[in-house]
């Protein structure tokens, strides 16, 4: 575990050195920012409740630009044999990894607390929808991330291990809005694999066991994924 | 200290490394030899732990790699060929990711980064990122790297690939100096490498050994071949080939041509002689010119040439 912390650590600093957490941390904050409070006075409403509805689609566009690298660099600068030759594990190595990716999550949500505070201080805020709608958020990130690393580690090319985790995370988010596209016998397994239905339901407050069960589930199958294409090296 | 058996490594159909067996002492600086290609770098990353074997058994300091990979990490210091490090970081900050991994704590890691600055060379670069250096800069770093938790193995793969005449003095003057008290293992393509840095040289072609054995025992029988290339001014090949003919242990002379006033000869000699001292006692009894006298070495060179097309 100490490992997986020191490799949590190293990542979680690269993501700052480099300027693609600023770009991503921009290009969130600019779009969410702007398609929240575009509607917001509209609705006249005090909640985040359309902040949360857009995230699992926004989320599913960013997450992968946060991943991309954590395995297809590595790989293809070739300094994945000097980490694993340390006296680490590829579990250490995916843990921390992830850890990283979840806390880049985390700082990406943060300045939008800010919304929260604000619209707490000129309406009535319902706060625990809010935290529920946070703890969501952060589900919902860990589960594309988890995505995100294992397109990362079945290639060395950054491009498309990016695109790769895109495709799945945005079909996660989107496929409860294409029902129509498929045959009624399987509408109901769709509808469950959907992370818009998931997300939602936390949004709204109500967190239930299956939600939960959700994301950990797909975070887990994604790292248990990224560690079998790991082994298979 | 190791022991190899039987590994073995495919590559899909393709068989990378065929059954190696090998035991390495301790304190052995072993060159581990061979073309491009002929499973070099594959044997190391399956010893480092890197590669999983097809088939064999890593045994070091009597614990199997596959019950414990963690434990044999922990005794082996490994830089990669082209030292792949992490580009964006700091030197000083990639060897102190690396000494806290490595489990080295509080005190011990700012000390161990100066006495591997001093060792390695790098003072004046630790504070510059690593895509900024040099390739042989780099390599120092790689080595820094490897030798962080001073670990009794330290297995280097190409480590002067690529490095300018006075850069590979330097590595082969650390590697030395490492080998003194550490087990190294180092693999290289270039002979005379080996024969300047390695006791033992371990020669593998397509996958398999072909040659184990000391350096010295290597080399030595490469005298016997016995010839002797001499230049002579004053004189042209045709006058002196009876003369150096008939002096003791000559079997047969050749003229080699003529070239600026000087005629040129090969002596052959009797096997297991040396007859340098009467060439030159013969010579000197005329008034000749001697201007050159050579003895010719079987290299390390032709023996690999000769060892590796043999299949």
């Amino acid at each position: 575990m100490r490992q997986a912390l020191l490799i949590f650590n190293k990542e979680f600093k690269d993501y700052f050195v480099s300027p693609i957490a600023y770009i991503v941390i921009a290009i969130f904050l600019a779009f969410a920012g702007w398609l929240f409070f575009s509607t917001f006075f509209l609705y006249d409403q005090a909640e985040l409740r359309r902040f949360f509805d857009m995230l699992p689609f926004l989320l599913a566009l960013l997450v992968p630009i946060i991943t991309m690298r954590l395995f297809a660099e590595e790989l293809n600068v070739g300094s994945y044999e000097l980490l694993l030759t340390l006296p680490v594990t590829s579990r250490d190595i995916i843990v921390g990894k992830f850890l990283a990716a979840v806390a880049f999550v985390a700082a990406l949500l943060l300045p939008t607390l800010l919304y929260a505070v604000c619209i707490g201080w000129i309406g009535d805020l319902d706060w625990g929808v809010v935290i529920g709608g946070y703890i969501g958020a952060l589900l919902l990130g860990a589960a594309y991330a988890a995505i995100g690393l294992f397109t990362s580690a079945l290639t060395r090319n950054q491009i498309i291990a990016c695109i790769a985790a895109i495709v799945i995370c945005v079909a996660l988010a989107i496929v409860d809005q294409m029902l129509f596209f498929f045959p009624p016998l399987v509408l109901d397994v769709v509808t469950h694999l959907s992370a818009n239905a998931h997300f939602g339901n936390i949004a709204k407050g109500i967190v239930d066991s299956r939600d939960l069960l959700y994301f950990l589930s797909i975070a887990f199958l994604g790292l248990y994924a990224t560690h079998l294409a790991m082994e298979d090296r | 200290m190791i022991h190899v058996e039987g590994l073995t490594k495919y590559y899909g159909d393709i068989c990378a490394v065929d059954h190696i067996d090998l035991d390495i002492r301790r304190g052995e600086i072993v060159g581990l030899l061979g073309p491009n290609g002929a499973g070099k770098t594959t044997t190391l990353r399956m010893l480092t732990g890197y590669f999983t074997p097809s088939a064999g058994q890593i045994t070091i300091k009597d614990v199997a790699m596959d019950d414990n990979p963690l434990a044999i990490k922990h005794l082996i210091g490994y830089l990669p060929e082209s030292a792949p490090l992490y580009q964006s970081m700091l030197v000083y900050d990639y060897l102190d990711h690396v000494a806290r991994i490595r489990g080295l704590k509080g005190d011990e890691r700012p000390k161990r980064l100066q006495e591997l600055a001093d060792l390695c060379g790098l003072r004046g670069i630790m504070h510059k990122p690593i895509a900024t250096l040099s390739k042989g800069l780099k390599q120092r770093v790689g080595l820094a790297h490897a030798m962080m938790s001073d670990p009794e193995i330290l297995i280097l793969d190409e480590p002067t690939s690529g490095l300018d005449p006075n850069q590979i003095v330097e590595i082969r003057e650390i590697i030395r100096h490492i080998g003194t008290e550490k087990t190294v293992i180092l693999s290289t393509h270039i002979l005379s490498e080996a024969e300047a840095t390695c006791g033992r040289i371990v020669i593998i072609n397509k996958g398999r050994i072909i040659v184990d054995g000391t350096t010295q025992a290597l080399t030595a029988g490469r005298e016997q071949a016995g010839r002797i290339h001499i230049g002579l001014m004053g004189t042209d090949a045709q006058n002196a080939r009876p003369l150096l003919g008939g002096v003791t242990g000559v079997r047969e002379v050749d003229a080699a041509g003529e070239s600026d006033g000087i005629a040129r000869l090969t002596v052959t000699c009797q096997p297991g002689t040396d007859a340098r001292a009467d060439l030159y006692a013969a010579i000197k009894s005329t008034d000749w010119i001697l201007v050159e006298m050579t003895r010719e070495t079987k290299t390390l060179e032709t023996l690999f040439g000769e060892l590796t097309r043999e299949f």
